[in-house]
């Protein structure tokens, strides 16, 4: 066996990693879904897509001051340099990703002159002016952005499963165990 | 530190079931996503099927893309107060609008006297960036009551490649397939073209949601209704394929342009999910206020043009029904949005011109 990864996430940190994990996989279901569709789930699946959105946004500035006060454990020593290196980019990009995707989608939608209704009577302010060119930039930036943090989420959970399964060192386990230890 | 592990047992089925959790999460979100169900009709599909019968416009609205900017307002009388809680809704107050005034089809350059039907789209501004948008249609009933009708409809009427024209055949095979068009081709039959934009009345045709401030629903159509007596389509108009639009410049060169907005009430039962069905024409109808319409622009400059004028952007107050063609034309009107700010975008960082609309 592997040697062990020492201690495990706060308990702040991983109630917030498992609830967001839920939140955003069904944000991204949720946002091929509706642009995929002229039936009735069109609706009620955009009207899910901006108040989920805005809560992820809320969610992982939180997130960022848990981290940031409560720290992360340690990767297990013998990690290969490699792969050390790939899931410190990895877990940067996914926050860089979710603290952009909902902002670039609330930007996006002030440029196309759309309100950001989250629920009825409740509109955002818009970000920017209308602006065509604006607006068609970032709605590709929305929808390809949202394919590469899926892409990473799978490479996430892969990762994740590798540590479990094959490695054994209690990578995973750092994510869903709490740190008192039997 | 460094010791080599030894590897666990049944190492193949340990990455077997990484790949299957991969795979199967990759494949439900390719399918959720509609890459693996071609047979969707998808916002894509419709906007390239009207692409398919009219040509693609670049930075054109797909459908009705031959239209004129409107300036105005909307003074509400406080009839209505009791059914919405819509701020626009209140007594005396004043919203701005800027709306649309279009011919259906998605040539920019068709000819004013060929469609029988004329639309007219709204944006009124309200309080705290709240909007309510609608685009109305000049005709009591709509063609078909799903969006899979409606696609078939498209389908059914792209013009043939030798002659220009639908196949009439396709089109009969379309309408006896389809009784519910039964109510739009009897008014079809008998609609004359009428001489202007501000002289016909114009409907929602899908109906919609009022919300009183007691949270009450309120099944209602609306629609616009004239000033100005309807005159039909003249011979000499007929010559001119850019009439409408003269005739709107000239009549607002004389002095603004005046509907009354009409919100028709269903009784119970009536229905709310079929566009191809009027109401009785007992039910009871509610002039809410006056919509005040006082210059007009062009839609390559003027401010319509960048507005996606999708009939679900509904203020507190007012919300959607039942009816199927909302989400579809919510799914669409933005699919065709994003496709024309696209092409805007990309000729104003390829030329120094004006974009087009």
């Amino acid at each position: 066996m592997n040697p062990r990864t020492a201690g495990t996430f706060s308990l702040p940190a991983r109630l917030l990693h498992w609830l967001m994990a839920i939140m955003i996989l069904t944000m991204l279901f949720v946002g091929v879904g509706m642009v995929a569709t002229v039936s009735e789930r069109h609706v009620w699946l955009v009207q899910l897509h901006k108040p989920l959105g805005i809560a992820i946004l809320a969610l992982v500035i939180v997130r960022l001051l848990v981290r940031w006060r409560y720290g992360t454990p340690a990767l297990p020593a013998d990690l290969p340099p490699w792969q050390r290196a790939a899931a410190h980019l990895s877990h940067w990009a996914l926050y860089a990703l979710m603290l952009a995707m909902p902002l670039i989608g609330w930007t996006m939608l002030s440029a196309g002159g759309y309100p950001v209704t989250l629920f009825a009577g409740v509109t955002l302010p818009d970000l920017v002016s209308p602006s065509p060119t604006l607006y068609s930039a970032l709605r590709f930036a929305h929808t390809w952005l949202a394919l590469s943090l899926f892409a990473l989420i799978l490479l996430h959970l892969a990762a994740a499963l590798y540590h479990a399964l094959i490695r054994r060192d209690g990578v995973l386990a750092s994510m869903t165990r709490s740190r008192k230890q039997p | 530190m460094t010791q080599n592990a030894a590897p666990p047992p049944k190492l193949i089925l340990r990455f077997t079931i990484i790949g299957l959790v991969i795979a199967i999460l990759a494949t439900a979100f390719a399918y959720v996503g509609g890459w693996l169900d071609p047979g969707r009709l998808t916002p894509d599909r419709m906007i390239n099927t009207l692409e398919d019968n009219a040509g693609v416009h670049e930075g054109y609205r797909r459908n009705h893309a031959k239209g004129y900017c409107v300036v105005g307002s909307f003074e509400s009388n406080g009839n209505v107060d009791s059914l919405s809680r819509a701020t626009v809704f209140e007594t005396g107050r004043v919203s701005p609008l800027i709306g649309r005034l279009a011919i259906p089809g998605g040539d920019p350059h068709a000819n004013d006297g060929m469609p029988p039907i004329r639309s007219f789209a709204l944006q009124f501004q309200l309080p705290n960036d709240e909007q309510w948008r609608t685009a109305m249609n000049a005709m009591p009933v709509f063609p078909v009551s799903t969006p899979q009708a409606f696609w078939e409809l498209l389908k059914a009427s792209q013009p043939d490649s030798q002659s220009g024209k639908p196949d009439p055949a396709k089109m009969a095979a379309f309408f006896a397939g389809h009784p519910e068009t039964k109510p739009f081709l009897a008014w079809a039959k008998t609609a004359q073209r009428s001489s202007s934009f501000v002289n016909v009345e114009y409907n929602s045709l899908d109906a919609f949601r009022f919300i009183d401030a007691g949270g009450t629903t309120h099944f209602v159509r609306w629609g616009l209704v004239p000033e100005a007596p309807f005159t039909p389509m003249t011979e000499a108009q007929k010559q001119d394929p850019d009439f409408l639009s003269r005739d709107l410049r000239e009549r607002l060169d004389k002095g603004p342009q005046r509907w009354h907005l009409i919100v028709t009430v269903a009784n119970p039962g009536d229905p709310t999910d079929d566009a191809t069905l009027a109401w009785p024409a007992d039910r009871r109808q509610i002039d809410a206020g006056i919509v005040t319409i006082d210059r007009a622009q062009d839609q390559a400059d003027g401010p319509c043009r960048d507005i996606n004028y999708d009939p679900l952007v509904l203020p507190d107050g007012i919300a959607g029904s039942d009816d199927p063609l909302l989400s579809a034309r919510s799914a669409a009107y933005s699919e065709s949005y994003n496709r024309r700010t696209r092409e805007e975008a990309e000729s104003a960082t390829s030329s120094t011109q004006e974009p087009r609309s």
